[in-house]
């Protein structure tokens, strides 16, 4: 791969994620002030000292912004990652079995994505105690009903060609059939959920917060901001918008990339088509 | 006005030009047809013939004036009746399209909606057109499918595409071009996609209506024999220029161009029959199968291929023989019966069978497209049974790799190209270095040159005999094509409805006395000579008068 061949939306991506990430791990060293520091008054308008203005208790939110960063970041992309492996090698071991194994998965995926996820979440998350991990778990087998049925509806196609016919002829295992055979040719699709996952992984994230059962205060994370602040919209305050920016423009950056993944692994030389 | 020509379809100097994006690199602007001219009279048949790529269908297309998938009409003439249809704008070209002139499509399965009646769509284009009322065109409708020879002519109409057969369908398709009376019909392949015997039914059939109704024809195939039957000119095309054109008897009996000869003279004999056939290899006992639902594919069939000896099966779509191949190879286990392989048992299911077993036995796909990864490359794909059956890695796995390109033919610049890189000969090339990278002793070959050109096949089949000849290696040869059977086969298995109808060495099985399947079968392949589909249907008719 050439570093030039990179189309420029592509950067743009690449750039938003980097910057986010980078944010994330030097937060203290970047951010101006501390994340539950209040350094003024409530809602005071942005100046040169604070960039974004402080918000709801005072406290500066482009510090907070770099803090959350690592939450929301490292919820969302673990929560996502981790729905994306359970999901598609759930829906590919059941594709690739078929039968009784089929049956069972798809059944049982049918029962989960029956019940509300919110309120799945809420039950759940009340329930067990309150931890970031176990925030990330639920998050993701609730996500993982989505992939799955995702992943087993372009997996089943490929699943009948001929050539994954033929490997199992060769007496190929269910592991080469599904990483070596079935999950390159069903990568386009797969990669363009991820994109679109992430965002609403970092949306249920901030509902959950907003519920009170996501990130805990005074902990900053984007969408509890959004939530902290979002009484000051009705008094002409922006301070709520600067985080819902924040995560639009994550989202987007993600999705430039995964549209340039996306580009890259359908016209690769041998790629099926522009699926 | 006085007319220069009679000629009811003229094209000069036709030339279609399409962009073609490569990836990775800048548009390419590509030349599909260059400078082709033919006139074609009123009530006459043209055959246009060429292999795939050769520009036949997009000629074909010219003639209603469209262009398929960004190909463009970028220079000369398209002369219906004297107008020139290439300038007629829109609404011009509308009133030709479906109303005088008409496309008949290589699949009329996929060209039918299935959600419509079939009296309905064939009606459609002459109603909507205004040439008719409704009911007069039921009528002619009604007449066409007589013509046609349809069965149950007064309610075939009511029916939905999926409730007739494909050579119906495919009728029913030439009824709907036919109903508006047009001057022109092109024909796209239409029999390609069907059994032989059911080719002959829609030949007879397509002529028979084409004399009735004094409608010309544009005829396009990839099959000199079909072609040669219905045309009265033919013009023979490569690359997108014109190779030979002529009269339909000069070019089937004195072609002048070295490649008309070459299609003319394809699948001569390639092998002679093994005098000796008494010790099998692989021999199938008694076997039945039946898929889970119960229905049961095979009844009752026994046969035997000895070592280094090729066995065709033959037979229509839908009669057992790709499911008999299934049953070996272990993805349908025998539900009766059992198959011994080398003097030992063969263990029915694919999951329960040692990987010696599984090596032994290769199966080669009819479409090379589909049985390859996409997302793997030559390297891999022959490397893979290599890695997995001889643990061969690295430097030894390449050059081993290297050595099987070398085997069939192909140079080892292929190693690192992926398989949409490659021709449809070359796709059936690696995977025939794929099974042999196995070192098998028995290849199973479903149908692998029923998607090639005559001419690419013909290779194909030159390969396996090399191959054969060379590795002591043992096919399994599946094909709907007598010629072939003819060309290769040392024993020969017919099937019909899942029952072996008969079974020997090749001189015994296709040397009467036949029962009647086989009889039809053979009388159905198509004959490179002229007046072969006449004598044919003379024969049939004296038989039924006799009976």
């Amino acid at each position: 791969m050439r570093l030039r061949e990179i189309p420029i939306t592509a950067w743009v991506g690449i750039f938003g994620i980097l910057l986010a990430i980078f944010c994330a791990l030097f937060a203290p060293w970047v951010a101006p002030f501390g994340e539950t520091e209040v350094v003024g008054g409530v809602w005071q308008e942005a100046d040169a000292q604070f960039f974004f203005g402080l918000d709801n208790l005072g406290r500066d939110i482009l510090s907070r912004l770099i803090f959350g960063a690592r939450t929301t970041l490292f919820v969302a992309f673990a929560a996502t990652l981790v729905s994306f492996s359970l999901g598609i090698v759930l829906s590919f071991i059941a594709a690739v079995s078929g039968g009784l194994i089929d049956t069972v998965f798809s059944r049982f995926n049918d029962l989960m994505m029956s019940i509300p996820t919110l309120i799945f979440a809420l039950v759940v998350l009340a329930v067990l105690p309150q931890h970031i991990l176990i925030l990330i778990l639920v998050m993701a087998v609730l996500d993982s009903t989505r992939v799955y049925r995702l992943g087993r509806a372009v997996a089943l196609d490929v699943a009948v060609m001929e050539f994954v016919e033929a490997a199992r002829l060769r007496g190929e295992g269910t592991t080469w059939i599904i990483f070596r055979e079935i999950l390159p040719n069903t990568l386009s699709p797969l990669l363009a959920e991820f994109g679109l996952r992430f965002a609403f992984a970092i949306l249920f994230l901030s509902t959950l917060s907003f519920l009170g059962l996501g990130i805990q205060p005074p902990t900053a994370d984007w969408g509890g901001m959004v939530k902290d602040n979002k009484d000051g919209i009705i008094f002409g305050i922006a301070a709520a918008l600067v985080p819902g920016s924040a995560i639009a423009a994550l989202c987007i950056c993600v999705n430039l990339v995964v549209d340039w993944l996306l580009k890259r692994t359908s016209s690769l030389k041998g790629g099926r088509g522009d699926a | 006005m006085p007319e220069l020509s009679t000629a009811l379809l003229s094209v000069r100097n036709l030339k279609i030009e399409a962009t073609s994006y490569p990836p990775g690199e800048p548009p390419k602007r590509i030349t599909i047809v260059d400078g082709v001219s033919f006139d074609l009279a009123k009530g006459k048949v043209l055959g246009l013939i060429g292999e795939s790529g050769a520009g036949k269908s997009t000629i074909g297309l010219a003639a209603l004036a469209y262009g398929r998938g960004g190909a463009e009409i970028t220079g000369g003439e398209v002369k219906l009746n004297g107008t020139d249809i290439l300038a007629l704008g829109k609404g011009g070209i509308r009133k030709v399209r479906g109303a005088r002139v008409c496309y008949v499509a290589q699949s009329a399965a996929a060209a039918f909606n299935p959600a419509h009646k079939l009296g309905d769509q064939v009606i459609e284009a002459s109603v909507k057109h205004g040439l008719m009322s409704r009911d007069e065109a039921r009528k002619r409708a009604l007449y066409l499918f007589r013509v046609l020879g349809l069965p149950n002519p007064e309610t075939f109409g009511n029916r939905f595409p999926h409730q007739v057969s494909g050579g119906q369908l495919q009728r029913a398709m030439t009824a709907m071009a036919l109903c508006p009376n047009p001057e022109l019909i092109v024909f796209d392949e239409p029999t390609t996609a069907l059994d032989v015997t059911t080719q002959i039914d829609v030949l007879a059939a397509i002529k028979h209506a084409i004399e009735e109704t004094r409608t010309a024809a544009l005829y396009i195939t990839h099959d000199l024999a079909v072609v040669a039957q219905i045309s009265d000119d033919i013009m023979v095309l490569r690359y997108g220029k014109t190779v030979e054109y002529g009269p339909v008897q000069q070019i089937i009996e004195a072609p002048r161009q070295d490649y008309t000869q070459a299609l003319v003279n394809v699948r001569q004999a390639i092998r002679h029959e093994a005098a000796d056939q008494s010790r099998p290899l692989l021999s199938v006992d008694h076997v039945s199968a039946q898929y889970s639902n119960g229905f049961k594919v095979l009844h009752d069939v026994s046969l035997h291929l000895c070592r280094g000896q090729t066995l065709a099966i033959v037979g229509e779509s839908g009669s057992g023989k790709s499911t008999l191949a299934r049953v070996i190879t272990g993805l349908l286990p025998p539900s009766d019966g059992h198959i011994s392989f080398d003097g030992k048992p063969l263990t029915p299911s694919l999951k329960r069978r040692s990987r010696d077993e599984l090596r032994r036995i290769q199966l080669i796909y009819q479409m090379a497209d589909t049985a390859m990864n996409p997302r793997q490359t030559v390297r891999d794909i022959i490397g893979r049974p290599l890695t997995f059956y001889d643990g061969l890695r690295g430097a030894a796995k390449t050059a081993k790799v290297k050595e099987l390109l070398e085997q069939i033919e192909m140079g080892t610049g292929f190693i690192d190209r992926y398989p949409a890189e490659l021709s449809g000969g070359q796709k059936q090339r690696v995977a025939i270095a794929r099974a042999l990278a196995a070192r098998p002793e028995l290849i199973l070959c479903d149908e692998p040159t029923s998607a090639l050109d005559p001419l690419v096949a013909e290779g194909i089949l030159k390969l396996l005999a090399k191959l054969q000849e060379d590795q002591q290696l043992s096919y399994v040869f599946i094909t709907h094509d007598i010629a072939i059977v003819r060309a290769i086969a040392d024993s020969v298995a017919v099937m019909h409805r899942g029952r072996l109808v008969r079974f020997g060495p090749k001189s015994q099985a296709l040397s009467p006395p036949f029962d009647d399947y086989t009889d039809l079968l053979l009388k159905s392949v198509p004959e490179m000579k002229l007046g072969w589909l006449e004598q044919v249907l003379a024969t049939r008719r004296m038989e039924s008068a006799g009976n």
